[in-house]
């Protein structure tokens, strides 16, 4: 996996809030055996006009966006499929991290990101970062007022610069598993394979609910 | 202290809590299907891995495969996916269940059928409707790729604790109501990110008068809810599900009776606590409709089309592009939009009761000229058990398409698509943009909903139709 410690990069709106998976990577660039080769196929129906033409009024599709490796969007975003080829499409575009915002506070918080999207990503090497919805209305106005700026992240620090004007110095939370994981980049498989010891330990003294073989 | 149904799946299987504070959590059932498995077989060939326990590992082809000729796959790239499985469990030694098998079918439709999804399990798959094997109070939610992976080599995940979510539906729905239509209708309440994070576990008068089939529709949409995960305890209805029929992995005998017993132990203990709760009365639930593009966006099949600023949890701008993309003007009464195409089948409603249910209205009338409607049947088994019922004819008098088992137009990876402006009412999960066919309309219904538009050739109020 690719390790992350700090990115300074383009940022990127993307102005809509629930973007699914599907809308990431159609199904019809599912179909590939091989781990490579989404990048070019990333939000494909909005990318393009039916005829294949460029989609100009697309906001990655603007000239200020043009390497943008900083995405910043609305709540839910990655909602849907499991497919990990939205991650892959995403990174292999040339993103290295993706900001959106959770709602509510307390109990009653709602994450930015889905579920099995934000985990993918950090099996890949890609940072969602969470914002408040204020913060990342801030970054939209930023970005707005001056597109193609840029940004600096910090995962050690758990910070991002906004290099707009006014600047804008944002902190921001992550799980402390994530964020070491991200960090060195180590083989999850490998880190886990430490513990076959206690694997086979419980696989003795796990019930007889684990036999599978048919009658 | 008392426990939740979850709490005691999850800490049952715990291999250790590891060092920065995630669980290594032990999985029972790796399903595995083509299209999410062949870049974590081809990691573990590159790092000389094996899989831990291939005999807890089981696989089948449904995403990709066509639905009428099965024999001759024309696209060649489907075809290198399907034969790529094929390969792999072949190589790793894993039990596949190909397009030649009679237990062929939707991954989540066959763990059921063949007694691989039992209560108290961990159940994993590469796909995020695994949440449907929740019906039986197993801990069931869908993975990414790498996670495959790591689940192959090592049989375990490392894990975060999610929270708990308790729905319960309380009172009996009307006539007409189905599981579809709670699901929906929950999802309506909180939007598709409102179970972000948790874990459901459905209870209540209305929950608990399902059968299996019902359940399984309802735990299988969990997930446009945004939970990985929902769950139903086991009960009398359940027991009788997995004692009954050909289910060569499930228990039978005295190893049949002493799971029961330890089944009857999963229930949520009374006291248990939730991190977060709601009740839903069923019976005044209506049937339900998706209008937009995505599972939240639904309302009463009695109701108008909604305009841009009077969606709660949508901003207008939101509402207009799907408004926009569904070809929808506000104010439009739902039961005046006309259909183009049925498609009745997937993991949420391509079960024998679903095939009744849609059976049940179509008998002995036509679909509506010009309407296009396929049924796929989710197994091979449901489709055999369909055409033992007759209901294979009733189907075709009708003038409807009776296929081969797979997902199928659920995400038109095969050639089962939507022309672009065509209108669907459709069993499915998801009407997101372009999810049927680029620039396929979806709306989500349940099984007699969906049959009723094909004769009606336009949405129309279940209950009081005919």
């Amino acid at each position: 996996m690719q390790a992350f410690t700090h990115h300074r990069g383009v940022l990127a709106l993307l102005d809509t809030a629930n973007v699914d998976t599907d809308q990431i990577i159609a199904k019809q660039f599912l179909k590939s055996i091989k781990r490579t080769g989404f990048g070019e196929h990333l939000f494909h129906d909005w990318r393009y006009h039916a005829d294949g033409r460029l989609n100009e009024t697309f906001a990655l599709n603007s000239k200020e966006f043009q390497g943008a490796t900083v995405l910043v969007t609305r709540n839910n975003f990655g909602c849907g499929s499991s497919r990990e080829h939205a991650v892959w499409a995403v990174q292999q575009y040339g993103f290295r991290a993706v900001i959106a915002p959770f709602k509510g506070e307390g109990d009653s918080r709602i994450p930015g990101f889905a579920d099995i999207f934000r985990n993918n990503c950090s099996k890949n090497g890609l940072l969602t970062i969470e914002f408040s919805e204020k913060e990342v209305d801030s970054i939209f106005e930023s970005v707005s007022a001056r597109p193609g700026i840029e940004a600096s992240i910090d995962l050690e620090k758990q910070t991002v610069e906004v290099h707009g004007s006014p600047a804008l110095s944002l902190h921001f939370d992550i799980s402390p598993a994530v964020k070491a994981r991200l960090l060195s980049g180590l083989d999850d498989i490998g880190t886990t394979l430490q513990e076959v010891q206690a694997i086979s330990d419980f696989e003795k003294r796990h019930n007889d609910q684990l036999s599978a073989s048919p009658r | 202290m008392p426990k939740t149904l979850f709490e005691k799946i999850w800490d049952s299987h715990q291999v250790k809590t590891l060092k920065d504070g995630t669980v290594l959590l032990y999985i029972d059932r790796h399903l595995i299907h083509e299209v999410t498995s062949p870049q974590a077989f081809e990691g573990l060939r590159l790092t000389g891995r094996k899989v831990r326990r291939p005999d807890l590992t089981f696989a089948t082809m449904d995403h990709n495969v066509p639905t009428d000729d099965r024999e001759n796959i024309k696209d060649p790239i489907s075809k290198a996916q399907i034969d790529t499985l094929s390969e792999n469990c072949r190589q790793f030694g894993v039990k596949l269940y190909d397009l030649k098998s009679r237990d062929q079918g939707i991954v989540h439709i066959i763990g059921p059928e063949l007694g691989l999804t039992l209560p108290g399990t961990t159940i994993v798959c590469g796909d995020s409707h695994t949440s449907t094997h929740g019906a039986f109070g197993a801990l069931a939610f869908g993975i990414g790729t790498s996670e495959v992976e790591h689940v192959l080599a090592t049989q375990t995940l490392t894990q975060t604790k999610p929270k708990t979510f308790r729905v319960e539906f309380k009172g009996s729905p009307g006539p007409g109501v189905t599981a579809k239509d709670l699901i929906l209708k929950l999802i309506g309440i909180i939007g598709t990110a409102g179970g972000t994070g948790c874990v459901f576990e459905y209870c209540g008068e209305a929950v608990r008068a399902l059968s299996m089939e019902g359940r399984m529709t309802m735990c299988n949409m969990s997930i446009e809810a945004g939970a990985r995960a929902g769950l139903i305890a086991p009960d009398e209805v359940t027991f009788e599900y997995l004692s009954k029929g050909d289910r060569p992995f499930a228990p039978r005998g005295e190893a049949f009776d002493r799971a029961v017993a330890a089944w009857k132990t999963l229930p949520s203990d009374p006291g248990a606590v939730f991190d977060r709760e709601l009740v839903i009365d069923a019976s005044s639930v209506a049937p339900q409709v998706t209008w937009g593009t995505n599972p939240g966006m639904v309302m009463d099949v009695s109701g108008r089309i909604p305009a841009p600023g009077e969606v709660p949890g949508y901003s207008a701008k939101d509402v207009e592009q799907a408004l926009a993309y569904m070809g929808l003007k506000p104010g439009t009464p739902l039961t005046e939009v006309t259909i183009n195409t049925i498609f009745i089948g997937s993991c949420t409603n391509g079960r024998i009761e679903d095939l009744r249910a849609a059976a049940s209205i179509l008998k002995g009338r036509k679909v509506a000229p010009g309407i296009r409607t396929l049924i796929v049947p989710g197994s091979q088994r449901v489709r055999k058990q369909a055409e033992a019922e007759g209901l294979d004819i009733i189907f075709k008098d009708s003038g409807c398409d009776w296929r081969q088992s797979g997902c199928s137009m659920c995400l038109a990876m095969n050639p089962d698509q939507l022309s672009p402006g065509e209108r669907c009412a459709s069993t499915s999960n998801r009407n997101f943009e372009g999810r049927q066919g680029k620039g396929g309309r979806t709306h989500l219904v349940s099984p007699q909903m969906a049959a009723a538009a094909a004769i009606a050739g336009h949405f129309v109020d279940i209950r009081t139709w005919r």
